[in-house]
């Protein structure tokens, strides 16, 4: 992957959004600081509610911070209305203008901006191009296929080529495989208008496959900003760890400690080495977190780290999962791809053993 | 069996019954005056025999010709004037932030729909009577216009509101977002989508005007005569089928602004 300049399109420094006032007041956003660099694609994940949607309507200017600035390329657009900040959005209705065409949605907001006509069809027909819906470009918006008008919601927020394009949520409308050709679309525009890309999603699948970074949101905070392998590796926090992907959480206490590696004597008396991030001191109890691929069954349940009974197998196509009842009493979930050779047979009811793989177990803060 | 969860109005004992004399209460009388409106005789009460002789007698008489005129020109006026005030009132209550006095402004919209229509109408007359004592001001037919648009305002206010209420706010987002002014937003996005909503609010506010009598009655000064005081002033005299013609082709205009309204609403729907 190329490295990205280090220039920052975005730098939301200690934004607060309060809704209500009195008793009823409620932080959408709780002192935000995240900074957005050029031409990347940024994720805002994390569940509905966590202040993803309302820290892009502050971006957008739908709604003005409570306290910090936004600044786009160093200067604070947070007092800006949207109709003078060079950002797009594409919405997650797609709010396509229903009483024109397509071609007039896509040239709408050049048209806005007091472009030539001429200029403006070029760029159109370049949009259109782009989102490969020329042959649709004189039909009303009500005409067209959801699939459809989400490019058309797309190429008219690209075509005015605003700094930074929001995408709300914009996939969670389509089905399945189109949701999957969308994301490889979307990754594609990014890369060939080079236009940075802030998106917003509550699927942590989504942002793993598209992003170049992703910060990960709860109740109005960010909790992890970092590349999808960094967040899906390392996690930084036990929520991060627990909404993206599954994970397997054991109780144990800290025996000893050095250089990022700590060893644990986990419930059931076997003791695990288990990585942890900077910036945190775990000691005494701990919850230590391995996720389902990083561990693996063995049938000698003697040598295995932790040991159960096999409760459940449930066969999910491209790969098969192992529900396992510990004999602590804690469930624990095995994962394997599925291929034509060298399938792992256990049935239900066998007693197995589990091993982690290296790096396999981590502790995280609660 | 009927499942008993989803009882039907339509299989409950007399409903089919008490259907019939409804429809029947409301239809037959007006049935009976077209019908009679093709009498060829000169009575309302005594058929001869189908024609059109009475649509001719009425087409040609020159106070029916007054009379409509009279009444497209004040239907128009009002209509236009009053359905410009409900669709600023209509913006103006809905694309505001909430304040303490929306819900008196609404009331105070809407109050001609609940007020008796005879105590606007005394009210109004001695409202001009006044300002006609006190300052000489007459505004001839004028006045009947200012009065009919008053009373058309929430008519036509209704249906605009009910529109822009529907309207996805999130499209003038999305103007604002491709920047659009709020005044450029306003007149690319919300009033194209708002047409519908004014169209049908205007054609309310029409037939409302169109066949007021009260008011007008009050109010309508000397030449004055509309429509609805017209065919008022010939059924004091002995009656021929010509007002059950006059009758029909008000009833069918009426009809066709309904059904214009009706299905601009319906329209808009999808």
């Amino acid at each position: 992957m190329p490295d990205k300049p280090d220039r920052n399109a975005i730098e939301v420094v200690n934004v607060s959004k309060i809704f209500g006032s009195g008793e009823g007041q409620v932080a959408a956003l709780d002192t935000v600081s995240v900074s957005i660099r050029e031409n990347e694609f940024f994720t805002l994940l994390g569940p509905s509610g966590c202040g993803k949607t309302t820290l892009l309507r502050l971006i957008a200017g739908f709604d003005f911070p409570s306290a910090g600035e936004i600044l786009l390329y160093g200067q604070d657009i947070a007092p800006l209305p949207p109709f003078k900040r060079p950002v797009n959005t594409v919405f997650q209705s797609y709010a396509l203008f229903p009483h024109m065409t397509v071609a007039d949605n896509i040239g709408f907001g050049l048209e806005m901006l007091g472009k030539p006509k001429a200029e403006i069809a070029a760029r159109v027909a370049q949009m259109l191009k782009l989102v490969k819906m020329e042959a649709l470009s004189n039909r009303r918006t009500s005409q067209i296929s959801g699939g459809q008008q989400q490019r058309v919601a797309l190429a008219r927020a690209l075509a005015p080529q605003p700094k930074v394009l929001l995408l709300d949520e914009p996939l969670s409308a389509l089905d399945y495989k189109l949701r999957k050709e969308m994301q490889i679309e979307l990754k594609r525009l990014q890369h060939e208008t080079g236009i940075t890309f802030i998106f917003v999603t509550h699927d942590q699948e989504e942002a793993l496959t598209m992003s170049d970074r992703i910060a990960v949101m709860s109740a109005g905070k960010i909790l992890q900003v970092g590349a999808p392998r960094d967040i899906y590796d390392r996690p930084a926090e036990r929520f991060v760890a627990d909404f993206i992907g599954e994970t397997n959480f054991l109780k144990g206490t800290v025996v000893s400690k050095k250089s990022g590696v700590a060893t644990v004597k986990l419930a059931s008396g076997a003791t695990v080495a288990a990585g942890f991030p900077e910036n945190f001191d775990p000691s005494g109890a701990v919850t230590v977190v391995v996720r389902p691929e990083h561990a693996d069954l063995i049938a000698d349940v003697s040598k295995g780290t932790v040991s159960g009974t096999l409760a459940n197998v449930v066969y999910f196509g491209t790969d098969t999962h192992y529900h396992v009842k510990l004999d602590g009493g804690d469930n624990f979930i095995v994962r394997y791809q599925n291929s034509r050779s060298g399938a792992v047979t256990f049935e239900t009811g066998a007693k197995v053993g589990i091993v982690f793989e290296d790096d396999g177990a981590r502790i995280l803060k609660d | 069996m009927a499942d008993p969860r989803n009882v039907d109005i339509k299989d409950q004992p007399g409903f089919r019954t008490i259907a019939i004399i409804c429809v029947a209460v409301l239809y037959v009388p007006i049935l009976i005056l077209m019908i009679f409106s093709f009498n060829t005789g000169s009575l309302v009460t005594h058929w001869e025999g189908v024609g059109l002789t009475w649509y001719g007698t009425a087409l040609l008489n020159e106070e029916f010709h007054n009379a409509a005129e009279n009444t497209l020109i004040i239907s128009v006026s009002a209509t236009i004037v009053s359905t410009i005030c409900a669709t600023l009132a209509a913006i103006g209550m809905t694309r505001v932030k909430p304040w303490r006095g929306l819900p008196a402004a609404f009331m105070v919209i809407n109050l001609p729909l609940m007020v008796p229509e005879i105590i606007t109408a005394v009210a109004t007359l001695s409202f001009f009577a006044l300002i006609a004592g006190a300052f000489g001001l007459n505004f001839g037919i004028g006045n009947l216009i200012l009065a009919h648009t008053v009373f058309c305002i929430p008519f036509a206010y209704m249906p605009i509101r009910a529109r822009l209420e529907d309207m996805d706010l999130t499209l003038e987002s999305a103007a604002a977002d491709l920047y659009a002014t709020p005044w450029h937003a306003f007149r690319r996005i919300t009033l194209p989508l708002l047409v519908p909503g004014i169209m049908s609010g205007a054609a309310l506010a029409f037939i409302v005007s169109f066949d007021d009598f009260t008011i007008t009655q009050l109010v309508a000064g000397p030449g004055q005569t509309t429509l609805p005081l017209y065919i008022w002033n010939q059924i004091r005299r002995p009656m021929t089928p010509e007002i059950n013609a006059i009758s029909t082709i008000l009833l069918l205009v009426s009809i066709l602004f309904v059904s214009v309204s009706f299905l601009i609403a319906r329209r808009r729907a999808k």
